[in-house]
Protein backbone atom coordinates (compact mmCIF):
# COMPACT_ATOMS: atom_id res chain seq x y z
CA UNK A 1 0.00 0.00 0.00
CA UNK A 2 1.49 3.33 -0.99
CA UNK A 3 1.65 5.67 1.95
CA UNK A 4 3.57 8.91 2.27
CA UNK A 5 3.84 8.52 6.02
CA UNK A 6 7.23 7.85 7.57
CA UNK A 7 6.87 8.69 11.28
CA UNK A 8 3.90 6.94 12.81
CA UNK A 9 3.29 7.13 16.54
CA UNK A 10 0.88 4.80 18.32
CA UNK A 11 -0.26 6.08 21.71
CA UNK A 12 -1.40 3.07 23.71
CA UNK A 13 0.11 -0.38 23.96
CA UNK A 14 -2.96 -2.42 24.82
CA UNK A 15 -4.77 -4.63 22.36
CA UNK A 16 -5.89 -1.77 20.08
CA UNK A 17 -2.46 -0.16 19.89
CA UNK A 18 -0.67 -3.46 19.43
CA UNK A 19 -3.02 -4.66 16.68
CA UNK A 20 -2.63 -1.28 14.98
CA UNK A 21 1.16 -1.54 15.06
CA UNK A 22 1.06 -5.13 13.77
CA UNK A 23 -1.25 -4.16 10.95
CA UNK A 24 0.91 -1.22 9.90
CA UNK A 25 3.83 -3.58 9.40
CA UNK A 26 1.69 -6.30 7.81
CA UNK A 27 0.41 -3.78 5.30
CA UNK A 28 3.95 -2.89 4.34
CA UNK A 29 4.57 0.30 6.28
CA UNK A 30 8.37 0.64 6.39
CA UNK A 31 8.84 3.94 8.19
CA UNK A 32 9.62 4.77 11.82
CA UNK A 33 7.21 3.39 14.36
CA UNK A 34 7.00 4.54 17.98
CA UNK A 35 4.66 2.96 20.53
CA UNK A 36 3.91 4.87 23.72
CA UNK A 37 2.57 2.60 26.47
CA UNK A 38 1.47 3.78 29.90
CA UNK A 39 2.02 0.40 31.49
CA UNK A 40 5.47 -0.92 32.29
CA UNK A 41 5.14 -4.34 30.71
CA UNK A 42 4.52 -5.93 27.38
CA UNK A 43 0.89 -6.18 26.28
CA UNK A 44 -1.30 -8.71 28.03
CA UNK A 45 -4.78 -10.11 27.73
CA UNK A 46 -7.05 -8.02 29.89
CA UNK A 47 -10.15 -10.28 29.96
CA UNK A 48 -8.63 -12.81 32.43
CA UNK A 49 -8.08 -10.06 35.04
CA UNK A 50 -11.61 -10.43 36.37
CA UNK A 51 -11.74 -14.16 35.72
CA UNK A 52 -8.99 -16.77 35.45
CA UNK A 53 -6.10 -14.63 36.66
CA UNK A 54 -8.14 -13.46 39.62
CA UNK A 55 -9.03 -17.01 40.64
CA UNK A 56 -5.50 -18.27 40.00
CA UNK A 57 -6.52 -20.59 37.16
CA UNK A 58 -3.89 -18.96 34.99
CA UNK A 59 -0.60 -17.43 36.03
CA UNK A 60 0.73 -14.00 35.25
CA UNK A 61 2.94 -15.21 32.42
CA UNK A 62 -0.02 -16.99 30.86
CA UNK A 63 -1.74 -13.75 29.92
CA UNK A 64 1.08 -12.07 28.01
CA UNK A 65 0.50 -11.72 24.33
CA UNK A 66 3.29 -11.24 21.88
CA UNK A 67 2.83 -9.30 18.67
CA UNK A 68 2.45 -11.68 15.75
CA UNK A 69 5.50 -10.29 14.00
CA UNK A 70 8.60 -8.24 14.74
CA UNK A 71 7.26 -4.70 14.97
CA UNK A 72 10.67 -3.10 14.52
CA UNK A 73 9.40 -0.29 16.72
CA UNK A 74 10.75 2.06 19.33
CA UNK A 75 8.66 1.12 22.36
CA UNK A 76 8.35 3.48 25.31
CA UNK A 77 6.90 1.76 28.38
CA UNK A 78 5.71 3.36 31.59
CA UNK A 79 5.33 6.44 29.42
CA UNK A 80 2.38 8.81 29.63
CA UNK A 81 1.24 10.93 26.74
CA UNK A 82 0.81 14.38 28.27
CA UNK A 83 -0.23 16.58 25.40
CA UNK A 84 -0.88 16.50 21.70
CA UNK A 85 0.22 19.45 19.61
CA UNK A 86 -1.41 19.06 16.20
CA UNK A 87 0.13 22.19 14.67
CA UNK A 88 3.70 21.00 15.16
CA UNK A 89 2.80 17.28 15.02
CA UNK A 90 4.31 16.44 18.38
CA UNK A 91 3.16 14.16 21.19
CA UNK A 92 4.63 15.25 24.51
CA UNK A 93 5.48 12.20 26.55
CA UNK A 94 6.81 11.64 30.04
CA UNK A 95 8.94 8.54 30.11
CA UNK A 96 10.15 7.70 33.64
CA UNK A 97 11.78 11.02 34.54
CA UNK A 98 12.34 12.32 31.05
CA UNK A 99 10.13 14.60 29.04
CA UNK A 100 10.16 13.68 25.38
CA UNK A 101 8.76 15.39 22.31
CA UNK A 102 7.85 12.70 19.81
CA UNK A 103 7.39 13.89 16.26
CA UNK A 104 4.83 12.20 14.01
CA UNK A 105 3.26 12.48 10.61
CA UNK A 106 0.66 9.81 11.37
CA UNK A 107 -0.95 9.15 14.74
CA UNK A 108 -2.92 6.24 16.18
CA UNK A 109 -4.80 7.16 19.36
CA UNK A 110 -5.35 4.03 21.41
CA UNK A 111 -4.91 5.37 24.93
CA UNK A 112 -7.74 3.27 26.32
CA UNK A 113 -9.80 4.15 29.36
CA UNK A 114 -9.34 4.66 33.05
CA UNK A 115 -11.58 3.19 35.73
CA UNK A 116 -13.84 5.59 37.58
CA UNK A 117 -12.53 6.24 41.05
CA UNK A 118 -14.81 6.43 44.03
CA UNK A 119 -16.40 9.89 43.60
CA UNK A 120 -16.53 10.89 47.26
CA UNK A 121 -12.88 11.30 48.04
CA UNK A 122 -10.33 8.98 49.62
CA UNK A 123 -11.32 5.43 50.53
CA UNK A 124 -9.98 3.26 53.35
CA UNK A 125 -7.51 0.46 52.75
CA UNK A 126 -9.16 -2.59 51.23
CA UNK A 127 -11.28 -0.68 48.72
CA UNK A 128 -9.82 -1.43 45.30
CA UNK A 129 -10.33 -0.84 41.60
CA UNK A 130 -9.67 -3.36 38.83
CA UNK A 131 -8.17 -2.32 35.52
CA UNK A 132 -4.55 -3.37 35.28
CA UNK A 133 -2.72 -6.59 35.99
CA UNK A 134 -1.28 -4.99 39.13
CA UNK A 135 -4.82 -4.23 40.32
CA UNK A 136 -5.77 -7.84 39.72
CA UNK A 137 -2.80 -9.28 41.56
CA UNK A 138 -3.39 -6.92 44.49
CA UNK A 139 -6.96 -8.15 44.79
CA UNK A 140 -5.90 -11.77 44.34
CA UNK A 141 -3.38 -11.47 47.13
CA UNK A 142 -6.09 -10.27 49.50
CA UNK A 143 -8.41 -13.09 48.48
CA UNK A 144 -5.95 -15.47 50.14
CA UNK A 145 -7.08 -14.35 53.60
CA UNK A 146 -10.70 -15.35 52.77
CA UNK A 147 -12.19 -11.85 53.06
CA UNK A 148 -15.86 -11.00 53.08
CA UNK A 149 -16.18 -9.34 49.68
CA UNK A 150 -18.45 -6.50 48.65
CA UNK A 151 -18.57 -5.66 44.95
CA UNK A 152 -19.90 -2.21 44.12
CA UNK A 153 -21.35 -1.96 40.63
CA UNK A 154 -23.04 -4.71 38.63
CA UNK A 155 -21.51 -4.13 35.22
CA UNK A 156 -19.39 -6.83 33.61
CA UNK A 157 -16.34 -6.25 35.79
CA UNK A 158 -18.43 -6.30 38.96
CA UNK A 159 -20.45 -9.34 37.89
CA UNK A 160 -17.33 -11.26 36.88
CA UNK A 161 -15.47 -10.38 40.07
CA UNK A 162 -18.50 -11.50 42.10
CA UNK A 163 -18.63 -14.78 40.17
CA UNK A 164 -14.88 -15.34 40.52
CA UNK A 165 -14.98 -14.72 44.27
CA UNK A 166 -17.97 -17.05 44.70
CA UNK A 167 -16.14 -19.75 42.77
CA UNK A 168 -13.45 -19.49 45.44
CA UNK A 169 -16.14 -20.01 48.08
CA UNK A 170 -16.01 -16.48 49.48
CA UNK A 171 -19.00 -14.59 50.86
CA UNK A 172 -19.98 -11.99 48.27
CA UNK A 173 -22.41 -9.09 48.38
CA UNK A 174 -23.02 -7.35 45.05
CA UNK A 175 -24.42 -3.82 45.28
CA UNK A 176 -26.05 -2.41 42.16
CA UNK A 177 -27.86 0.89 42.05
CA UNK A 178 -30.23 -0.10 39.22
CA UNK A 179 -32.76 -2.94 39.35
CA UNK A 180 -30.14 -5.60 38.56
CA UNK A 181 -26.67 -6.45 37.35
CA UNK A 182 -25.98 -6.02 33.62
CA UNK A 183 -29.33 -4.29 33.17
CA UNK A 184 -27.90 -1.49 31.05
CA UNK A 185 -26.22 -3.93 28.63
CA UNK A 186 -28.67 -6.81 28.46
CA UNK A 187 -32.05 -5.19 29.02
CA UNK A 188 -34.62 -6.22 31.60
CA UNK A 189 -35.59 -9.71 30.42
CA UNK A 190 -32.07 -11.07 30.04
CA UNK A 191 -30.65 -9.19 33.01
CA UNK A 192 -33.25 -10.96 35.16
CA UNK A 193 -31.69 -14.29 34.09
CA UNK A 194 -28.28 -13.08 35.18
CA UNK A 195 -29.55 -11.83 38.51
CA UNK A 196 -30.97 -15.34 39.05
CA UNK A 197 -27.64 -16.88 38.08
CA UNK A 198 -25.82 -14.85 40.70
CA UNK A 199 -28.43 -15.61 43.36
CA UNK A 200 -28.37 -19.34 42.55
CA UNK A 201 -24.64 -19.24 43.00
CA UNK A 202 -24.90 -17.68 46.41
CA UNK A 203 -24.28 -13.99 45.77
CA UNK A 204 -26.14 -11.72 48.17
CA UNK A 205 -27.56 -9.33 45.59
CA UNK A 206 -28.57 -5.85 46.77
CA UNK A 207 -30.27 -3.92 43.99
CA UNK A 208 -31.87 -0.49 43.66
CA UNK A 209 -29.48 0.71 46.30
CA UNK A 210 -26.30 2.72 46.32
CA UNK A 211 -23.30 3.07 48.56
CA UNK A 212 -23.37 5.87 51.08
CA UNK A 213 -19.94 5.45 52.65
CA UNK A 214 -17.19 3.04 53.59
CA UNK A 215 -16.81 2.52 57.31
CA UNK A 216 -13.58 1.52 58.97
CA UNK A 217 -10.69 2.87 60.89
CA UNK A 218 -7.99 3.04 58.23
CA UNK A 219 -9.10 -0.37 56.93
CA UNK A 220 -12.51 -1.00 55.47
CA UNK A 221 -14.82 -2.83 57.89
CA UNK A 222 -18.24 -2.25 56.38
CA UNK A 223 -20.10 -0.64 53.53
CA UNK A 224 -23.02 1.62 54.43
CA UNK A 225 -25.79 1.51 51.85
CA UNK A 226 -28.21 4.30 50.99
CA UNK A 227 -31.13 2.32 52.44
CA UNK A 228 -29.47 2.62 55.85
CA UNK A 229 -28.23 -0.96 55.99
CA UNK A 230 -24.63 -1.85 56.70
CA UNK A 231 -22.73 -4.73 55.08
CA UNK A 232 -19.60 -6.07 56.78
CA UNK A 233 -16.63 -6.15 54.42
CA UNK A 234 -12.93 -6.99 54.46
CA UNK A 235 -12.47 -6.29 50.77
CA UNK A 236 -14.40 -4.00 48.45
CA UNK A 237 -13.98 -4.03 44.69
CA UNK A 238 -15.38 -1.00 42.89
CA UNK A 239 -16.58 -1.45 39.34
CA UNK A 240 -18.14 1.83 38.30
CA UNK A 241 -17.09 1.68 34.69
CA UNK A 242 -14.41 3.56 32.85
CA UNK A 243 -13.91 6.91 31.20
CA UNK A 244 -11.97 7.28 27.96
CA UNK A 245 -8.39 8.48 28.47
CA UNK A 246 -8.57 11.76 26.59
CA UNK A 247 -7.08 14.24 29.09
CA UNK A 248 -3.91 14.51 27.02
CA UNK A 249 -5.97 15.56 23.99
CA UNK A 250 -7.46 18.66 25.65
CA UNK A 251 -6.72 21.68 23.49
CA UNK A 252 -5.57 19.55 20.54
CA UNK A 253 -8.47 20.63 18.35
CA UNK A 254 -9.61 17.03 17.87
CA UNK A 255 -13.26 16.29 18.41
CA UNK A 256 -13.78 14.83 21.90
CA UNK A 257 -17.18 13.77 23.19
CA UNK A 258 -17.14 10.77 25.52
CA UNK A 259 -14.11 9.57 23.61
CA UNK A 260 -12.37 10.59 20.42
CA UNK A 261 -15.01 11.07 17.76
CA UNK A 262 -14.25 9.17 14.56
CA UNK A 263 -15.93 8.66 11.24
CA UNK A 264 -16.81 5.20 9.96
CA UNK A 265 -13.22 4.53 8.90
CA UNK A 266 -11.68 5.38 12.26
CA UNK A 267 -10.33 8.74 11.12
CA UNK A 268 -10.59 11.28 13.94
CA UNK A 269 -12.80 14.26 13.31
CA UNK A 270 -10.91 17.53 13.51
CA UNK A 271 -7.54 16.11 12.44
CA UNK A 272 -5.75 14.71 9.43
CA UNK A 273 -3.63 11.57 9.49
CA UNK A 274 -5.01 10.80 12.94
CA UNK A 275 -7.00 7.65 13.69
CA UNK A 276 -8.32 6.18 16.93
CA UNK A 277 -9.29 2.72 18.15
CA UNK A 278 -10.34 0.83 21.23
CA UNK A 279 -11.93 2.04 24.47
CA UNK A 280 -10.96 5.64 23.74
CA UNK A 281 -12.65 5.80 20.33
CA UNK A 282 -16.22 6.61 19.37
CA UNK A 283 -16.74 5.41 15.82
CA UNK A 284 -19.62 6.13 13.54
CA UNK A 285 -21.26 2.76 12.98
CA UNK A 286 -23.18 2.76 9.69
CA UNK A 287 -25.28 -0.25 10.69
CA UNK A 288 -26.53 1.29 13.93
CA UNK A 289 -26.44 4.80 12.49
CA UNK A 290 -24.83 6.27 15.55
CA UNK A 291 -21.47 6.78 17.19
CA UNK A 292 -20.54 3.79 19.32
CA UNK A 293 -17.85 3.53 21.93
CA UNK A 294 -17.55 -0.07 23.00
CA UNK A 295 -15.25 -1.26 25.73
CA UNK A 296 -14.78 -4.77 24.43
CA UNK A 297 -11.50 -6.57 23.96
CA UNK A 298 -12.47 -8.00 20.60
CA UNK A 299 -13.72 -4.72 19.18
CA UNK A 300 -10.59 -2.90 20.33
CA UNK A 301 -8.31 -5.30 18.46
CA UNK A 302 -10.33 -5.19 15.25
CA UNK A 303 -10.62 -1.43 15.37
CA UNK A 304 -6.88 -1.17 15.90
CA UNK A 305 -6.27 -3.12 12.71
CA UNK A 306 -8.88 -1.14 10.78
CA UNK A 307 -7.56 2.20 12.04
CA UNK A 308 -4.06 1.28 10.89
CA UNK A 309 -5.34 0.48 7.40
CA UNK A 310 -7.22 3.78 7.33
CA UNK A 311 -4.10 5.70 8.28
CA UNK A 312 -2.08 4.10 5.49
CA UNK A 313 -4.84 4.39 2.89
CA UNK A 314 -5.42 8.09 3.47
CA UNK A 315 -8.79 9.84 3.55
CA UNK A 316 -9.68 9.22 -0.09
CA UNK A 317 -9.18 5.46 0.02
CA UNK A 318 -10.01 4.53 3.60
CA UNK A 319 -12.59 1.79 4.00
CA UNK A 320 -15.58 1.82 6.28
CA UNK A 321 -15.30 -0.49 9.25
CA UNK A 322 -18.73 -1.83 10.08
CA UNK A 323 -18.04 -5.07 11.88
CA UNK A 324 -20.62 -6.10 14.43
CA UNK A 325 -19.59 -5.40 18.04
CA UNK A 326 -18.89 -8.59 19.98
CA UNK A 327 -18.08 -9.46 23.54
CA UNK A 328 -18.13 -12.37 25.89
CA UNK A 329 -18.25 -12.77 29.64
CA UNK A 330 -17.48 -15.86 31.70
CA UNK A 331 -19.45 -16.13 34.92
CA UNK A 332 -19.53 -19.38 36.90
CA UNK A 333 -19.65 -22.05 34.21
CA UNK A 334 -21.77 -19.95 31.88
CA UNK A 335 -20.24 -18.18 28.91
CA UNK A 336 -22.29 -15.23 27.75
CA UNK A 337 -21.65 -13.92 24.25
CA UNK A 338 -23.26 -10.94 22.59
CA UNK A 339 -23.16 -9.88 18.97
CA UNK A 340 -24.45 -6.44 18.14
CA UNK A 341 -25.86 -3.69 20.30
CA UNK A 342 -29.34 -4.20 21.76
CA UNK A 343 -29.89 -0.48 22.42
CA UNK A 344 -33.56 0.54 22.19
CA UNK A 345 -34.74 -2.99 21.41
CA UNK A 346 -38.49 -3.48 21.38
CA UNK A 347 -38.60 -7.28 21.35
CA UNK A 348 -36.55 -10.13 22.72
CA UNK A 349 -37.09 -13.80 21.92
CA UNK A 350 -35.41 -17.08 22.78
CA UNK A 351 -34.45 -18.53 19.39
CA UNK A 352 -32.59 -21.65 20.54
CA UNK A 353 -32.31 -23.78 23.64
CA UNK A 354 -33.66 -23.35 27.11
CA UNK A 355 -32.79 -20.56 29.54
CA UNK A 356 -33.67 -22.76 32.53
CA UNK A 357 -30.81 -25.05 31.58
CA UNK A 358 -28.53 -22.07 30.83
CA UNK A 359 -28.17 -23.22 27.24
CA UNK A 360 -29.91 -20.75 24.98
CA UNK A 361 -29.66 -18.07 22.34
CA UNK A 362 -31.84 -14.96 22.46
CA UNK A 363 -32.38 -12.38 19.73
CA UNK A 364 -33.12 -8.70 20.22
CA UNK A 365 -35.33 -6.94 17.69
CA UNK A 366 -36.22 -3.36 16.85
CA UNK A 367 -38.83 -2.37 14.29
CA UNK A 368 -38.94 -5.96 13.02
CA UNK A 369 -35.15 -6.26 12.54
CA UNK A 370 -32.61 -8.33 14.41
CA UNK A 371 -30.18 -5.90 16.04
CA UNK A 372 -28.37 -8.19 18.46
CA UNK A 373 -28.03 -11.81 19.51
CA UNK A 374 -26.97 -13.00 22.91
CA UNK A 375 -26.52 -16.49 24.23
CA UNK A 376 -24.69 -19.13 26.16
CA UNK A 377 -24.38 -21.97 23.64
CA UNK A 378 -20.73 -21.62 22.74
CA UNK A 379 -20.82 -22.22 19.02
CA UNK A 380 -24.32 -20.93 18.29
CA UNK A 381 -24.07 -17.21 19.00
CA UNK A 382 -21.58 -16.34 16.29
CA UNK A 383 -23.68 -18.35 13.85
CA UNK A 384 -26.12 -15.40 13.85
CA UNK A 385 -23.48 -12.94 12.72
CA UNK A 386 -25.00 -12.47 9.28
CA UNK A 387 -28.47 -11.95 10.71
CA UNK A 388 -27.15 -9.20 13.00
CA UNK A 389 -24.84 -7.66 10.39
CA UNK A 390 -27.71 -7.41 7.91
CA UNK A 391 -30.30 -6.48 10.52
CA UNK A 392 -32.31 -9.40 9.15
CA UNK A 393 -35.97 -9.90 9.83
CA UNK A 394 -36.85 -10.49 13.49
CA UNK A 395 -36.98 -13.14 14.82
CA UNK A 396 -34.01 -14.40 12.81
CA UNK A 397 -34.15 -17.75 11.02
CA UNK A 398 -32.03 -20.42 12.63
CA UNK A 399 -28.72 -20.50 10.70
CA UNK A 400 -26.72 -23.70 10.05
CA UNK B 1 -3.08 -25.39 4.76
CA UNK B 2 -1.61 -25.67 8.26
CA UNK B 3 -3.60 -24.73 11.32
CA UNK B 4 -2.33 -24.38 14.86
CA UNK B 5 -4.03 -23.21 18.04
CA UNK B 6 -2.41 -21.80 21.15
CA UNK B 7 -4.46 -23.66 23.74
CA UNK B 8 -3.18 -21.46 26.58
CA UNK B 9 -4.67 -18.44 24.84
CA UNK B 10 -7.88 -20.10 23.58
CA UNK B 11 -10.87 -19.05 25.63
CA UNK B 12 -13.27 -21.58 24.14
CA UNK B 13 -15.69 -18.99 22.77
CA UNK B 14 -16.41 -21.14 19.74
CA UNK B 15 -16.31 -18.35 17.19
CA UNK B 16 -13.99 -20.45 15.02
CA UNK B 17 -16.37 -23.40 15.18
CA UNK B 18 -19.24 -21.25 13.95
CA UNK B 19 -17.13 -20.19 10.98
CA UNK B 20 -15.42 -23.51 10.17
CA UNK B 21 -16.88 -26.51 11.95
CA UNK B 22 -14.97 -28.84 9.63
CA UNK B 23 -11.76 -27.95 11.47
CA UNK B 24 -12.64 -26.53 14.88
CA UNK B 25 -14.66 -28.27 17.54
CA UNK B 26 -15.22 -26.60 20.89
CA UNK B 27 -16.36 -28.92 23.66
CA UNK B 28 -16.64 -28.60 27.40
CA UNK B 29 -12.98 -29.51 27.80
CA UNK B 30 -11.85 -26.91 25.28
CA UNK B 31 -10.93 -26.73 21.65
CA UNK B 32 -10.23 -29.76 19.47
CA UNK B 33 -8.57 -29.42 16.12
CA UNK B 34 -10.27 -31.92 13.82
CA UNK B 35 -7.74 -31.47 11.02
CA UNK B 36 -4.27 -29.98 11.32
CA UNK B 37 -3.74 -29.84 7.58
CA UNK B 38 -7.14 -29.05 6.08
CA UNK B 39 -7.63 -28.77 2.31
CA UNK B 40 -7.19 -25.46 0.49
CA UNK B 41 -10.88 -25.10 -0.31
CA UNK B 42 -11.43 -24.22 3.35
CA UNK B 43 -8.98 -21.33 3.07
CA UNK B 44 -11.65 -18.62 3.24
CA UNK B 45 -13.27 -20.05 6.37
CA UNK B 46 -9.92 -20.72 8.03
CA UNK B 47 -8.72 -17.17 7.46
CA UNK B 48 -12.06 -15.97 8.79
CA UNK B 49 -11.61 -18.03 11.93
CA UNK B 50 -8.06 -16.76 12.33
CA UNK B 51 -9.01 -13.09 12.23
CA UNK B 52 -12.23 -13.55 14.18
CA UNK B 53 -10.75 -15.42 17.13
CA UNK B 54 -11.33 -13.11 20.12
CA UNK B 55 -8.03 -14.10 21.69
CA UNK B 56 -5.95 -14.48 18.50
CA UNK B 57 -5.19 -18.08 19.39
CA UNK B 58 -5.35 -19.41 15.82
CA UNK B 59 -2.58 -19.36 13.24
CA UNK B 60 -3.27 -20.41 9.66
CA UNK B 61 -0.51 -20.91 7.12
CA UNK B 62 -0.78 -21.60 3.41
Amino acid sequence: MASQLSQIVVVGAGVAGTRAAETLRQEGYGGDLTIVGAERHAPYHRPPLSKKLLTGKVHRVGIDFAPQLDLDARVLRGASALKLDMSSHIVHVRDENRDLAVQFDGLVIASGAVPREWPDGPVPDGVLLLRTVEDCLAIRERLGSRPRVVVVGGGFIGAEVAASCRSLGLDVVLVEKTAGPLLAVLGKEMATCWADLHRQNGVDLRVDVGVDAFAGNGRVEAVRLTDGSQVPADLVVIGLGVTPATDWLDGSGLSIDDGVVCDATGAVEGGTDVVAAGDVARWWHPLYERHLRTEHWEDAGRQGAAAARTLLAGPDHAETYDDVPYFWSDQYDVKLQMLGIPADYDAVKIVEGNPEAWQFVAAYGRDGHTIAVMGTITNRVYAYRDAVAKHAEFPPRRPD
Amino acid sequence: MKVSVDLDTCNGNGVCMSICHEVFDVREDGLHLLQEEPPKDLRHQLKGAEVSCPTQAITVKD
